[in-house]
């Protein structure tokens, strides 16, 4: 057993992993990661942080931190608008929201119906920046081998998967119910998931980071291939340059014998590249991929020509060499016997070699969340359901989930879409349904909210609605 | 941050303080409650803070010779866990029955209650004077509204669930064992070692020492359930009777009165 020295209780230092808690005489010291005996307070990256509180966002104004050590919060807010998070709920939600409350903006008496609401019909759209491979189109996306959703039509620059959805959370088996309500919340909650896609690859998903794809994380989104990157940049090269190879592992561009060049009537280079040619100036398979240039395995960009052909090529030939995210570019001249000899990069070159870097954006998951709040949640809000629904479409209710702004797809029902990365943290949960929890709130003009049939009796000021409760207060997110 | 009451619909008295949390409702003429409840709050006033003051004792695995504890909250807890001393067990596993029991004899102490529970998140402390009944429900999945398996009680006595979902650690693999004892701290103590004994070894368990989920932890090193994969029934099945072979020795011995196991969806009863 545990020798008595070794007790919590010892005066054993505190280090920077753990801290001591003061909300209550136990002290607990809690290390990163773990909460303290009453599972209400825990250590987030070595903040003292309460779990669950009902969530405060203020609108402009300064943050006021949870707890500033050694000082009680002085229970001042400023317009501070109430979220849904910790708000709790009931399903089917046969009694008025647990909060509704009024406050006054821009002079308006406004009513703010602060809910969470259970969302069994409800999926996620996953945009993954990649112009790799990750699986044909409709097929399953599968976590612990359950299908939780399947690939869908892909978007520029983006392969797309929808997850989640009705079926897979209560129309197959318990198992394939859990593990994608449990994937969506994880998902929801901006923390990783691991995927794989019949046919396809292995993808570690998590919104607002890079996707990785079977094992490789992806930095930048390539401004195109370097097919496209030739068409994009011939005319800003022209004048300056008598070839450019842009050095990609899909497909890597030669300018002069391109379609671009061919328009801008260059003269043809003569230099063949390694690989398959797809159509004139456009070579698959150049090399092999790695964490070279452009995506291949290569360092030495000369490594990729074949030949240079002397009947067409010239001494002083001015080749550029550059990959598709322009993290990669040598200048090169061909000498008297056509050898490219390494040279400065004239300026105006560089300037277009630093642009495509530029055109390059991060390789980013995305999420959104989409789900139908047309269902009983409305009856928390008002006895006539449908005039809620209509006020919504009418824009005098505004939709909101965790104070997060949302889109409200048109036609029946209120079914929204919002990015998960503009929600507060954690703001999903869940019920064993399996469906998921998020916050919602209404906001409308009060004298709106009788018109539709509102819980009147049921309106506080803001002020009372939080007085009495646990409040987390954080900055407005956009 | 000191203690905290609030009314709860229905007039339940919530008290709150750090890690306790209790629910309590008495029964009887309103000016008994009224009495009971201000009771319940003025004991509770120190409840905590005298707790903690022999906090290293109470997380110490208790052997013979008792120790002597000083707060009759600890006073308690010790009384509870001491039967079962020939194995590891520290009066932490009876702290929150002996929170319910203490307040429930404050509130008896003043007032004349027809009946009266304090629940300290799941181990209750009951009271039913003679002639009433108390009626106690067991629900198998906090999120269906559904009552598996009732009650029906007759006498003062306390009834506690622990398991490995709970707030606090479990050896074992149970969701829920569920202990009718004498008193709160009684069952509570019980419950933990039952649900600390529904165990099995299997690939889909996950268990990690207990200070890695939290640092100042009773249990120190031990291996502690952090998940319970599906199970195949012989396994369920052999786990629950570990767990009954607990449970019925201490009901042998007068220790509890029974206990209800639940693990995934089997169950099993000692009575």
């Amino acid at each position: 057993m545990r020798d008595p020295e070794d007790a919590p209780e010892s005066t054993a230092p505190l280090t920077g992993e753990v801290i001591r808690c003061d909300a209550c005489p136990v002290l607990c010291r809690i290390r990163k990661g773990q909460t303290g005996a009453c599972d209400r307070y825990a250590n987030h990256d070595g903040k003292l942080v309460r779990l669950d509180p009902l969530l405060v966002l203020e609108r402009g104004g300064k943050a006021v931190p949870f707890l500033e050590p050694g000082k009680p919060w002085d229970g001042k807010l400023v317009a501070p608008f109430v979220t849904g998070i910790g708000a709790t709920t009931t399903y089917p939600d046969y009694k008025p929201a647990p909060f509704i409350v009024s406050s006054k903006v821009e002079g308006v008496d406004m009513v703010t119906v602060v809910t969470e609401g259970i969302f069994s019909y409800c999926g996620l759209k996953v945009k993954i920046d990649t112009d790799r491979f990750l699986g044909p189109e409709q097929a399953a996306v599968r976590v612990d081998g359950e299908q939780v959703g399947h690939v869908t039509t892909a978007e520029y620059g983006s392969q797309m998967l929808s997850l989640g959805g009705v079926r897979h959370l209560t129309g197959g088996s318990k198992k394939e119910g859990n593990v994608t309500c449990e994937a969506m919340l994880t998902l929801s909650n901006k923390e990783a998931v691991e995927v794989k896609i019949d046919g396809g690859s292995t993808v570690v998903l998590q919104a607002g980071a890079a996707p990785v794809v079977n094992g490789e994380r992806e930095e930048r989104m390539r401004v195109g291939c370097g097919s496209a990157t030739i068409g994009i940049f011939a005319q800003q090269w022209q004048g300056h340059c008598d070839e450019v190879i842009v050095v990609d592992d899909h497909i890597t561009g030669v300018l002069t014998e391109h379609q671009a060049g061919r328009f801008l009537d260059m003269r043809p280079g003569g230099i063949r590249v390694r690989g398959r040619k797809s159509t004139p100036g456009r070579y698959f398979k150049v090399a092999e991929p790695g964490l070279g240039w452009g995506g291949t395995d290569i360092t030495d960009p000369l490594s990729i020509i074949e030949k240079i052909n002397p009947k067409t090529a010239w001494p002083g030939m001015r080749l550029l060499m550059v990959s598709t995210t322009g993290e990669d570019a040598e200048w090169f001249v061909l000498d008297e016997d056509l050898k490219p000899q390494k040279a400065g990069m004239p300026e105006p070159v560089r300037a277009v070699v630093e642009r495509i870097a530029e055109n390059c954006e991060p390789a980013l998951c995305t999420v959104l969340f989409m789900g139908g709040a047309g269902g009983s949640l409305r009856a928390g809000v008002t006895e006539n359901p449908v005039r809620l629904t209509r006020s919504v479409k009418d824009l005098i209710t505004r939709v909101t989930c965790g104070g997060a702004p949302v889109y409200v797809w048109p036609g029946g029902g209120i079914t929204l879409m919002v990015d998960v990365l503009t929600m507060p943290d954690k703001s999903f949960g869940y019920v064993p349904t399996p469906a998921l929890v998020l916050p919602i709130e209404f906001t409308l003009p009060l004298a709106q909210y009788a018109a539709i049939g509102g819980h009147m009796d049921r309106v506080v000021p803001v002020e009372k609605a939080l007085a009495d409760l646990n409040i987390r207060v954080e900055p407005w997110a956009r | 941050m000191g203690p905290v009451a609030s009314l709860l619909p229905g007039c339940r008295l919530h008290l709150e303080h750090g890690p306790i949390d209790l629910v309590i409702e008495a029964w009887g003429e309103r000016v008994e409650i009224e009495r009971a409840y201000a009771q319940a709050w003025d004991r509770f006033q120190d409840v905590l803070e005298v707790l903690v003051g022999e906090l290293e004792l109470l997380r110490s695995p208790i052997a013979d010779p008792c120790p002597p504890a000083r707060g009759p909250v600890a006073r308690r807890m010790l009384a509870a866990v001491w039967p079962h001393r020939a194995q590891f067990v520290t009066p932490m596993a009876a702290v929150a029955g002996a929170v319910a029991d203490e307040l429930m004899e404050s509130m008896l102490a003043a007032s004349r209650l027809k009946r009266a529970y304090v629940n300290d998140g799941g181990d209750i402390a009951i009271h039913v004077a003679q002639g009433e009944t108390f009626t106690a429900g067991i629900v198998d999945n906090p999120f269906v509204r559904q009552i598996n398996g009732r009650i029906r009680i007759d006498a003062p006595c306390g009834v506690a669930t622990s398991g490995w979902r709970g707030r606090s650690q479990s050896l074992g693999i149970a969701d829920a064992v569920t202990v009718l004892a004498r008193n709160a701290s009684a069952a509570d103590a019980a419950a933990t070692l039952i649900a600390n004994a529904v165990n099995v070894d299997h690939p889909s368990i996950r268990r990690l020492p207990a200070r890695e989920l939290k640092h100042d932890s009773d249990l120190g090193d031990l291996p502690v359930t952090v998940a319970v994969g599906d199970l195949p029934w012989e396994k369920k099945r052999q786990a629950l009777e570990n767990g009954l072979a607990v449970a019925a020795r201490m009901r042998s011995s007068g220790l509890i009165e029974a206990a209800v196991l639940a693990l995934q969806d089997e169950t099993a009863v000692a009575a």
